[in-house]
């Protein structure tokens, strides 16, 4: 092949690298090994991890344990679908399908007729939301509740940062929802958006849905609602409470909770010109073709980074295909029905934790008084040690507790979130229970 | 010599799932709550206020699970990826994926534990995490590096937010405003620092040598300036020398600088972007790593910072106190978070089992191997009627890839790129990457072939593209009409750009198919 290109030895092919740039020096890198001893070095390290089926986990905080079905993990180990990227429908047609299959049963969850590609996580896609929000009404103003997951929040100033100012909306401390009256007094025609979670990070769901969109339409915001697509079993769509743009967390829907590695964002909107225009990243529309089989083609091309560069003031690019193509198998395998037993299960067990922790002296479930979803707020001020510890003590009796959210939210004091799905048994509940009430004694 | 295409792809005419579904069918059970749960708690339901509760079912799809797994199988069959044959899509690395790094990284010690686990019950999979950031850290010649960021443009922005926190902490934000790119960088070198409030100066390559010259850097480069943001290779596979220049001159006025690595399977090894004065960078997983591309993500992507920047990276860290692994939250200088929790870590576990199985001896390989390719791959398409090379005079050899043109072809028969890459599918090849915009090559081409591209493959390539140029010149119908053999025929691209017609979902492709049938009676 060099003598091909006319070279006798391939350094020459780097002549545009100047010498003295050169690193001439071996890498400080390990020397190749085979697959086998990859394999066995790899695996040796990750017996170090203890996993769900090790221990009984109540950790969710944005990314929950839930039973993935088989066919998930088939399709997704596909090598067709797993190794490709970017080629057009007329060689990737069943990547564009399923994509827009993802796109449309996300919008029959949420309710709304637009749903975009999928993006990294819940975090990035409300920032995207947000920014959206203040693109489409030319104001540089949002309001979020104080109860925002903190992360999420720490995403969304980096991407405000030099554009959009934020402020937070106080919860009442009895119930947790939205102060409306704070509300009231926080938003004005400079507000572009409030954005609301439900359920909250802290689990409790928030019924004033249809006043806080009535709050923000009449100062002219728009109104942004977070979701986890799960509950939308049992719960009213954002579409139906008045959500401009809805975003959330896709994890749910056919993923392992990986270390977190496995998020999808999602995001839907109205179907108006003006709102979708300012969607940062793929829009797949369902089209024909010459001989009127499906086709699929991307909406308004030249919105996007890809073509606008600068002048979209947004990044998209690679984002999470494999995790919607999954999500597409998730939701057409449990269908309408499913997805509403598995929504009334999951509240049905985290139902049954609250009330069994709640019977333990000292314990506080949940700080809330408001119905929760799979998540609930545990309180232990009464217990005098910190969550930490108390943590600690469970691990040793094979249980990971839930998070601790002092740091978080240090006026809700001592207090923890635990996440209780369709995969916790009562067994699993009972046991909490116990080792908790072993460990505060 | 190939004469005319000799196949034909899978050709399913799958409906569209929601055309499948039938009423009542289930494919999958979910656990149920047990008797005694229920006894206790009751009808929950009855908790949610009114308002709150769901009024309808979601009109999912009812399916069973064979017709679940049927359908999807079929549209997996009408997805080229880089296993199905000769894809070598360019700017995008498209390798091959070792299986070996797929089996370790959907271990259930990785899939079944949660990102918020004491870091006692994870030190294994923080190991890895560890000794990637090392990995990567010597290979940038970088001090640190966050592996939280989950794509290339999400690597750069992070990077664009780190030279705002710089200069704000400088107290020079408010003069430093703009940020420097070429036009041959990846877009994201303009969208992402956009994104962060920056004004984009953007300059454009000298006719003769393929980047800017170095007047126009020292021009654009003022008290105002905050950084330069570029990409290094070129997506044309062009190595800007002028590099060490450029970051000469922006740090004399002041100005941070930033490579984009994404093509750095080329000079991996061979140049470290660090040693040439880069104050960041970021390499892209999910291309020089090697970790899968999965159908666009997810990909992963790992930002780089010096001594003097690293406080500002994403937190958390992983960090290694000689016996136990942590995650450092206490970074006082921190950007925050840009992305949730730690980054992508399948892929961060393929990468780890990609660098350790090649060693830094077949890291240099796999470089020089894919150089190697490429300027074969050109000298051959070089033959081809039609097409040329913008800058073959001063870069007649190329890095990673190079972006060709066809616009002698499109002058002369009425055939451009997007006419030869439907027809290219006829004959069983992954179409070709055009250029990002604004195409300033007309009718560009970018083929990259990877180290892992054979030379029959490389051959083929090159003869299929002279298969189609014959055409062009004597039967230009066909490519015009094309594709013949792919799973459909030429798309109807309107609704991409009409309001009325678009459909995002299937309930909007129904809401607006009723009315059109309403309009039409």
């Amino acid at each position: 092949m060099l003598k091909e290109i006319g070279i006798s030895n391939a350094e020459e092919l780097f002549v545009d690298i100047p010498q003295r740039l050169r690193y001439t020096k071996r890498l400080n890198l390990p020397h190749p090994t085979s697959e086998y001893e990859t394999r066995r070095q790899i695996e040796n390290l990750l017996s170090k991890n203890r996993t769900s089926k090790e221990l009984i986990s109540f950790l969710g905080a944005g990314c929950w344990p839930h039973y993935v079905p088989a066919v998930c993990d088939e399709i997704n180990s596909r090598s067709e679908f797993l190794t490709a990227y970017a080629g057009d429908p007329y060689t990737d047609l069943g990547r564009y399908q399923a994509l827009f299959e993802f796109q449309s049963m996300m919008g029959e969850l949420v309710a709304m007729d637009v749903v975009s590609y999928p993006w990294y996580d819940w975090g990035t896609v409300a920032a995207d939301a947000v920014r959206m929000a203040s693109t489409i009404t030319g104001r540089r103003h949002i309001l979020v509740p104080r109860t925002i997951s903190p992360d999420r929040l720490s995403i969304m100033r980096n991407y405000c940062d030099g554009h959009i100012a934020i402020t937070l909306v106080e919860e009442n401390r009895d119930t947790g929802q939205l102060d409306l009256a704070d509300l009231r007094s926080k938003i004005s025609t400079k507000t572009a958006a409030i954005y609301v979670e439900n359920p909250s990070y802290l689990g409790f769901i928030e019924s004033g849905c249809e006043e806080i969109s009535k709050i923000a339409h009449d100062q002219g915001a728009l109104f942004i609602a977070g979701v986890e697509p799960l509950s939308l079993g049992i719960l009213t769509p954002p579409g139906e409470y008045g959500a401009d743009i809805v975003c959330g967390e896709a994890q749910p829907l056919g993923m392992h909770t990986c270390y977190g590695g496995a998020l999808m964002g999602f995001l839907a909107c109205r179907d108006d010109e003006r709102v979708v225009s300012a969607v940062p990243h793929r829009l797949i529309t369902l089209t024909s073709t010459e001989k009127g089989e499906w086709g699929f083609s991307y909406v308004l091309p030249k919105r996007t980074m890809f073509a606008a560069r600068d002048k979209a003031k947004s990044i998209t690019g690679t984002a999470t295909a494999l995790w919607a193509i999954t999500a597409a198998v998730y939701m057409s395998l449990l269908g309408p029905s499913g997805i509403q037993e598995l929504a009334r299960t999951i509240m049905e067990k985290s139902s049954y934790a609250m009330n069994r922790l709640s019977e333990i002296d000292r314990v506080k479930v949940p700080l809330f008084n408001a119905p929760h979803f799979e998540e609930f707020t545990v309180n232990l001020d009464s217990a005098y040690k910190p969550i930490q510890e108390i943590n600690y003590t469970l691990l040793k009796a094979g249980i990971i507790g839930g998070k601790d959210i002092s740091k978080e939210f240090p006026e809700m004091g001592n207090s923890s979130l635990l996440c209780v799905t369709e995969i916790h048994t009562k067994n699993d509940i009972d046991t909490l229970a116990t080792a908790l009430e072993e460990a505060i004694r | 010599m190939i004469e005319q295409p000799d196949y034909h792809a899978v050709r399913w005419k799958e409906p569209i799932i929601f055309q499948l579904s039938r009423k009542g069918r289930r494919g999958c059970s979910p656990p149920k709550t047990e008797q005694e749960i229920r006894n206790a708690v009751g009808n929950c339901a009855s908790r949610i206020p009114e308002n709150m509760l769901r009024k309808s079912l979601p009109g999912l799809p009812e399916l069973s699970e064979p017709e679940v797994v049927r359908h999807y199988l079929r549209l997996s069959q009408q997805t080229y990826g880089v296993d199905s044959g000769i894809h070598i899509h360019g700017t995008c690395t498209m390798k091959y994926s070792p299986r070996v790094n797929e089996a370790v990284a959907r271990s259930p010690k990785i899939t079944d534990i949660h990102p918020l686990q004491d870091s006692e019950t994870v030190q294994g999979v923080l190991a890895i995490m560890y000794q990637l950031q090392r990995w990567l850290s010597e290979l940038a010649g970088m001090a640190e590096f966050s592996l939280q960021p989950r794509g290339g443009a999400h690597a750069v922005f992070g990077n664009a937010r780190i030279i705002r926190e710089y200069h704000r902490m400088n107290g020079e934000l408010d003069q430093r405003n703009e940020i420097i790119t070429t036009v041959l960088s990846h877009p994201c070198n303009g969208g992402a620092p956009a994104m962060s409030g920056f004004k984009v100066v953007t300059l454009y390559p000298d006719e003769e040598t393929g980047y800017p010259e170095i007047e126009a850097l020292k021009t654009a480069a003022t008290k105002h300036t905050a950084g330069l943001m570029i990409t290094d290779p070129y997506d044309t596979g062009v190595f800007d020398s002028n590099i060490e220049e450029y970051i000469k001159i922006v740090h004399e006025a002041g100005g941070l600088v930033a490579i984009d690595q994404a093509n750095a399977n080329s000079i991996l090894g061979r140049l470290r972007i660090g040693d040439v004065g880069a104050d960041l960078c970021h390499f892209n997983l999910h291309k020089s790593f090697s970790a899968p591309h999965g159908s666009t993500g997810p990909g992963s992507a790992a930002m780089g910072a010096k001594r003097e920047l690293a406080k500002f990276l994403p937190v958390p860290i992983v960090t290694y106190d000689g016996e136990k692994y942590h995650l450092e939250y206490d970074r006082p200088h921190t950007i925050g978070k840009v992305g949730e929790f730690y980054g992508v870590i399948q892929n961060i576990v393929r990468a780890y089992s990609w660098i350790m199985s090649m060693g830094a001896e077949g890291l240099l390989e796999a470089s020089e191997v894919a150089v190697i390719n490429n300027n074969y791959l050109i000298k051959k398409l070089l033959e081809v009627r039609g097409v040329s090379l913008p800058w073959q005079k001063a870069h007649p050899l190329r890095l990673q890839e190079a972006r060709f043109s066809l616009e002698k072809m499109k002058d002369e028969t009425g055939i451009g790129v997007d006419d030869v890459n439907r027809r290219i599918i006829d004959y069983g090849l992954q179409d070709m990457e055009t250029s990002h915009e604004p195409w300033i090559i007309p009718e560009p081409f970018t083929p990259e072939p990877p180290e892992t591209t054979s030379r029959e493959d490389l051959d083929r390539f090159a003869q299929v593209l002279h298969a189609i140029s014959r055409e062009a010149y004597t039967n230009p119908d066909i490519i015009k009409t094309a594709p013949h053999n792919a799973a459909i025929s030429k798309i109807d691209q309107t609704p991409s750009s009409d309001p009325t017609k678009w459909a995002m979902t299937w309930r909007a492709h129904l809401r607006k198919r009723e009315s059109e049938d309403d309009g039409d009676s």
